[in-house]
């Protein structure tokens, strides 16, 4: 018995042996990959005097289902959407795990969450009082904007100004370069004035308009929002994406996320058309068609 | 050329503008070349048409019954012609009594200034091809599209009567689905800015409304698959010369969706973008569709350049579209009390 095993426990053992070999020569021969979540330094290349970060770009997380850690777990209406409607799992962008919520405001968090996919717009006063605002195609506001599961693509020339350009709703923010006035009104995208650090691009985003959520989970802010944005370019595929939120309305202290961003390198990519609000307009509008008799 | 002269134009204008999206007017400018000024370039070398640009006018896109054989008009008569437009463009008249006031809709401070100046070339239109200033005359419509256009065309005058049936009755821009964001860019009344950002082998346009931008790819891709339609298309890029040529297709095919109802499958059109001085682009488009019109037609409209001193804000539409719900709130009551299409509606 004993002699049996040794003789199918060699051939097995020899293969393994060739596997580790070889695998050692490959990485060898192209350079040892570096640990997840380290980058060797890198220089980025120039473009008008500063780091190039033109490109489509997206970010390959879940925090759109929940910032935080989140298991996996049925969606909305199981028994029409099966797997479809299930949330992916992840582990939070939340530096430290946790957002610093003051007491009062885990509260407002559930309610949120719970009523998440409902929705009355009969009532312009408390048109915002309800929902989830990607549920209704709103634009999503930022930082948001940058974690959905869809691309988006920076515009970077030479004059005082950069675009970034989302699919989700077709949305677009203007990045204003050493800009000093202030926003005219609060918005949706924010007002963004950005900077250069170096090879960092840092955007300080203010005046967004209170009723962005941060995921489908119902983490929110107040009108007092204000967030500060770094994008690092660390190798010719990846940036290092870094926002942290104050509200000192909704939290005990500023907070950060941060994850990184990969180029897409598909030869014909591109942003499509992710322009949702027909998408919508049964959920809100429906109930005011016009009955059959 | 009197008040008179240009009236029946002007409403037809109104009327334009009233529906959304005002397909108003332009001032096209073919600005003087000065001798020290050439085109600049960006520091990859491409030439340089970043910048925030204003495309209002008050020059029709057609031009106004009595001037067909009239392309440009003489400093005096532009003035007249200025005026003319400019008196029945105005909102804040109280001729007309009550409910014409109402009906006007808006204060005037909701409008675009420079959209009662004429183009400082003086043109009678926008529109600078076929020479006699008209959109062409019309193919005839197949079967399908004439019943596509009759049950739009009650679609609309349930609207007009405030009686739609659903959202999916009301426009493309009452839904804040596409605004002045789809080809060709036309002249309305507001928010006629359009912000143009280049990089490397690109070029995107940010029209003001709705929040979306055209994003051009310059290095000779080719379009998306025949299977995919967008709203606002998909465009691709070069550069002849100095001016920025864009050509765009895979528009979806949703009826009306097309500038004019154009047919989604035969539409063509191509742009040019060209600086011809420092505050100056000229934009010029070429339409054509042998389903629509009895030959392609070429439009010119100036873009004056207005930053820094102003900026492109943010519009949004569907966030805060309260009208979407009165207005179908209202139809539902007036069902109630019995109200019903006008005939005269109906047989429009």
């Amino acid at each position: 018995m004993r002699r049996r095993f040794r003789r199918v426990l060699i051939p097995v053992g020899s293969a393994a042996a060739a596997a580790l070999v070889w695998l050692v020569v490959a990485t060898g021969a192209a350079g040892q990959a570096p640990p997840a979540g380290r980058f060797p330094p890198y220089k980025a290349p120039r473009l008008a005097g500063h780091a190039d970060l033109n490109g489509v770009w997206q970010a390959f997380v879940t925090a759109n289902w929940n910032i935080q850690d989140h298991e996996a777990q049925s969606g909305p209406h199981p028994e029409i959407m099966g797997a479809y409607g299930a949330d992916p799992p992840g582990q939070s962008v939340v530096e430290g795990g946790e957002i610093p919520y003051q007491p009062w405001a885990l509260a407002k968090r559930k309610e949120n969450f719970e009523k998440r996919m409902m929705v009355d717009v009969t009532d312009d006063k408390r048109w915002h009082d309800l929902g989830d605002p990607e549920l209704k195609c709103y634009m999503p506001g930022v930082p948001r904007a940058t974690y959905m599961p869809f691309p988006f693509q920076i515009v970077q020339g030479s004059g005082d100004y950069v675009l970034i350009a989302y699919e989700f709703t077709s949305t677009t923010r203007i990045i204003r370069m050493n800009w000093k006035a202030d926003a005219p009104a609060d918005s949706w995208m924010g007002w963004s004035r950005g900077r250069w650090d170096g090879d960092t691009l840092v955007v300080d985003v203010t005046d967004l308009r209170e009723q962005t959520w941060f995921d489908r989970a119902g983490d929110f802010h107040s009108d007092a929002l204000h967030v500060v944005e770094r994008y690092t370019p660390v190798s010719p595929y990846h940036m290092i994406y870094e926002a942290t939120i104050e509200d000192p309305k909704v939290f005990t202290r500023p907070w950060k996320i941060s994850f990184p961003l990969y180029r897409r390198m598909e030869q014909n990519a591109q942003l499509l058309e992710f322009k949702c609000v027909p998408f919508t307009e049964e959920l809100l509008f429906g109930r005011l068609r016009k009955q059959p008799k | 050329m009197s008040r008179r002269f240009v009236s029946a134009a002007a409403a037809a204008l109104v009327a334009a503008v009233l529906s959304f999206p005002a397909r108003a007017d332009q001032a096209g400018k073919a600005p003087s070349r000065t001798a020290a000024w050439s085109v600049p370039h960006t520091p990859w070398g491409d030439p340089d048409l970043q910048g925030v640009w204003n495309d209002a006018t008050s020059t029709p896109l057609a031009r106004p019954g009595g001037l067909s054989d009239k392309p440009v008009l003489t400093d005096e008569e532009a003035a007249e012609f200025q005026r003319d437009l400019a008196y029945n463009l105005t909102r804040d008249r109280r001729d007309g009594g009550p409910q014409v006031d109402v009906n006007r809709a808006y204060n005037e401070h909701w409008m675009d200034a420079r959209r009662l100046t004429i183009t400082s070339d003086h043109r009678t239109s926008l529109i600078v091809d076929p020479p006699d200033g008209h959109i062409p005359a019309l193919v005839p419509l197949s079967p399908e599209r004439q019943r596509a256009r009759a049950a739009r065309a009650d679609a609309a005058a349930r609207f007009a009567a405030g009686l739609p049936d659903s959202h999916e009755e009301l426009s493309l821009p009452v839904r804040c689905l596409i605004r002045t964001d789809s080809p060709p860019y036309l002249p309305t009344i507001y928010n006629n800015d359009f912000q143009i950002f280049q990089s490397p082998g690109y070029v995107a346009i940010a029209p003001e409304m709705i929040h979306s931008a055209r994003i051009i790819p310059l290095n000779g891709r080719p379009h998306i698959g025949p299977t995919l339609h967008q709203w606002l298309g998909d465009s691709r890029g070069r550069w002849d010369g100095t001016t920025l040529v864009v050509e765009t297709k895979n528009f979806r095919t949703d009826e009306g969706v097309i500038f004019q109802d154009a047919d989604p499958a035969t539409f063509r059109i191509t742009e040019r973008f060209t600086r011809v001085d420092a505050r100056t682009i000229r934009y010029e488009f070429t339409v054509e569709d042998p389903h629509t019109w009895t030959r392609p037609w070429t439009a010119m409209i100036p873009w004056t350049r207005i930053d820094p001193d102003e900026q492109m804000y943010e519009y949004a539409c569907h966030e805060d579209n309260y009208d979407i719900v009165h207005l179908l709130q209202g139809a539902r009551i007036r069902e109630k009390n019995g109200e019903t299409v006008p005939k005269r509606n109906r047989e429009r």
